[in-house]
């Protein structure tokens, strides 16, 4: 079969193993060891790593040359872009240098307001939106052409990624949403992080009955939670997740939170691998990377495949 | 209409801190009806810088009048008298009626009383909500008639980011999703195969400043 890009990634999901990818920050400086460190934790366990996109929309190392560094590692990044800082222009000169140095996972977001980060004064560029990344991006690489209709010299091999949030109510909007970004070009799509297996099972089943798994490559979000404080955090303040009061009582309950948090993240990774249509997970450990490594041999998912 | 806001007293009172014969110029139209101002806040305005100039010991001379329309330069001929007398023209019109006035009377400093904030509508008692961005393509046929452009922070085209909650927007809780209303909405007319359409990417350039018809 032809690949669209080869990533690893791409390999892997190709072969119909289940997937692993993780996510990890980049620095708030321009210090290479803060990447290179997650990197060096999660290659042993992880098809590929997605590097965020000032996210949260505070400013850190950008993605691109973060990914570089973890490239140079001998990992598959994953290169987030969101569409608040960049117009058409930016972005698809972007993408030609990710590519060229070796980076063609790209995941495509429309990316947390400018209002809720560390400079809200700023202007939002949201000169496209993410469904609109995702055509532009296929464009690019299928018919090798700019968003204007221009020809680009050589090709622009890489494999489109898309985020879907499966639990935002109205609740059947969400599956059309992902239909559309499916339609636009999405290859694999990461979920937002499922707390409620359940709800999301009835999501998936709903995907399903539109053909859409058949399509493209869906990966299971998940953020193992570290005390009690975060559970509580995340299911008030942060944009699109969301804790039922279930996660948050156990957390309370557990004699050591840290370790529940683990034990929740490894039962529902063992719920999510008998989700039919469900390719992988995507881990985001945020500021806990250390754990990922833990977590996966845990969930039997090593040795990764080599492919 | 247009809606503005009066700037805070202070930031006036600097404004106008160079001239001894102010003219405060109210705004018949947009900036009467949102209460910004019109006649009623031009005398409230006149008297606060009354009332300031004298704990001062400044001596300053106010004279008002409230024109139509500012944004037009034949409803300001009226007060031409007026601004031959005065040192500066306090406007409380919007930023396209202090240009105006500024185009009209060459030789007098043309001071903003007013915050110019957007185009929109009264939606209760006092409160005044952004409807249109004036984008040059309106695509309200395609949106159950809510303009995603104005009422989504992020002016998204294709649908909602992941971010909203309980139908709320991830910017501000308070406010509606745009794009939940317009769903809610498209579900009512029984139209929400128009959700499955993608909207092509936004010709901004009909947008780039500065823009004018002809006709
Ligand atoms: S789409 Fe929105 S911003 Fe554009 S003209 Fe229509 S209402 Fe105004
Ligand atoms: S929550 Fe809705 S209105 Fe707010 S930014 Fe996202 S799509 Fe726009």
């Amino acid at each position: 079969m032809t690949m669209k890009a080869g990533t690893n990634l791409e390999k892997v999901l190709e072969s119909g193993a289940f997937a692993v990818t993780a996510e990890a920050g980049p620095a708030k400086g321009a210090v290479t060891s803060v990447i290179e460190r997650k990197g060096e934790m999660l290659k042993p366990c992880c098809d590929a790593v997605n590097v965020t996109d000032n996210q949260s929309a505070v400013v850190r190392m950008s993605s691109w040359s973060s990914c570089v560094l973890l490239k140079r590692l001998g990992l598959d990044p994953v290169m987030q872009i969101v569409v608040r800082d960049r117009n058409r222009l930016a972005i698809q000169s972007d993408v030609l240098g990710a590519v060229a140095m070796g980076i063609q996972n790209i995941l495509c977001l429309s990316g947390d307001h400018q209002a809720i980060g560390n400079h809200p004064d700023a202007k939002g560029v949201y000169d496209i939106d993410s469904i609109q990344l995702i055509q532009m991006l296929k464009g690019m690489r299928d018919e090798k052409k700019f968003q204007c209709g221009e020809e680009i010299s050589g090709e622009v091999p890489i494999f489109i990624g898309a985020a879907a949030n499966p639990f935002a109510a109205p609740f059947e909007y969400r599956v059309l949403r992902l239909a559309k970004k499916v339609k636009a070009g999405a290859d694999f799509i990461q979920t937002q992080a499922i707390f409620d297996v359940a709800k999301f099972a009835k999501w998936m089943e709903m995907v399903r009955d539109r053909g859409l798994d058949k399509q493209t490559h869906i990966l299971a979000g998940l953020v193992p939670i570290k005390s009690v404080g975060m559970a509580r955090y995340m299911k008030d303040y942060v944009s699109g997740v969301y804790v039922p009061d279930e996660v948050v009582t156990r957390l309370e309950g557990a004699k050591n939170a840290k370790e529940e948090g683990i034990k929740i993240c490894l039962e529902t990774i063992e719920q999510l691998k008998e989700i039919q249509g469900v390719h992988g997970i995507h881990i985001m450990a945020v500021a806990w990377e250390e754990m990922v490594p833990h977590i996966v041999e845990q969930a039997k998912l090593l040795p990764r495949p080599v492919v | 209409m247009i809606v503005g806001k009066q700037k805070p007293l202070p930031e006036i009172r600097e404004m106008i801190a160079d001239y001894g014969n102010i003219l405060i110029l109210g705004c018949g139209t947009c900036a009467t009806v949102c209460f910004a101002g019109g006649e009623r806040e031009v005398d409230i305005l006149a008297s606060s810088l009354g009332i300031a100039a004298k704990l001062e010991g400044k001596e300053r001379v106010t004279t008002k009048h409230t024109v139509k329309r500012q944004c037009e330069w034949e409803f300001l001929d009226e007060i031409e008298e007026k601004v031959k007398q005065a040192d500066a023209v306090l406007s409380l019109g919007c930023g396209v009626g202090v240009q105006a006035i500024a185009e009209r009377f060459p030789e007098i400093p043309v001071l903003p009383g007013l915050d110019t904030l957007f185009m929109g509508m009264p939606v209760e008692e006092g409160v005044w909500v952004e409807r249109c961005v004036g984008c040059g393509n309106c695509i309200l046929n395609q949106t159950g008639g809510i303009c995603p452009i104005a009422r989504c922070p992020k002016g998204l085209i294709n649908g909602p980011c992941g971010g909203y909650r309980d139908g709320k927007c991830e910017v501000d809780p308070t406010r509606d999703c745009a794009w939940v209303l317009i769903y809610e909405r498209l579900k009512k007319m029984g139209r929400l195969d128009m959700l499955h359409t993608s909207q092509p990417l936004k010709d901004y350039s009909k947008m780039g400043h500065p823009r004018s018809i002809t006709r």
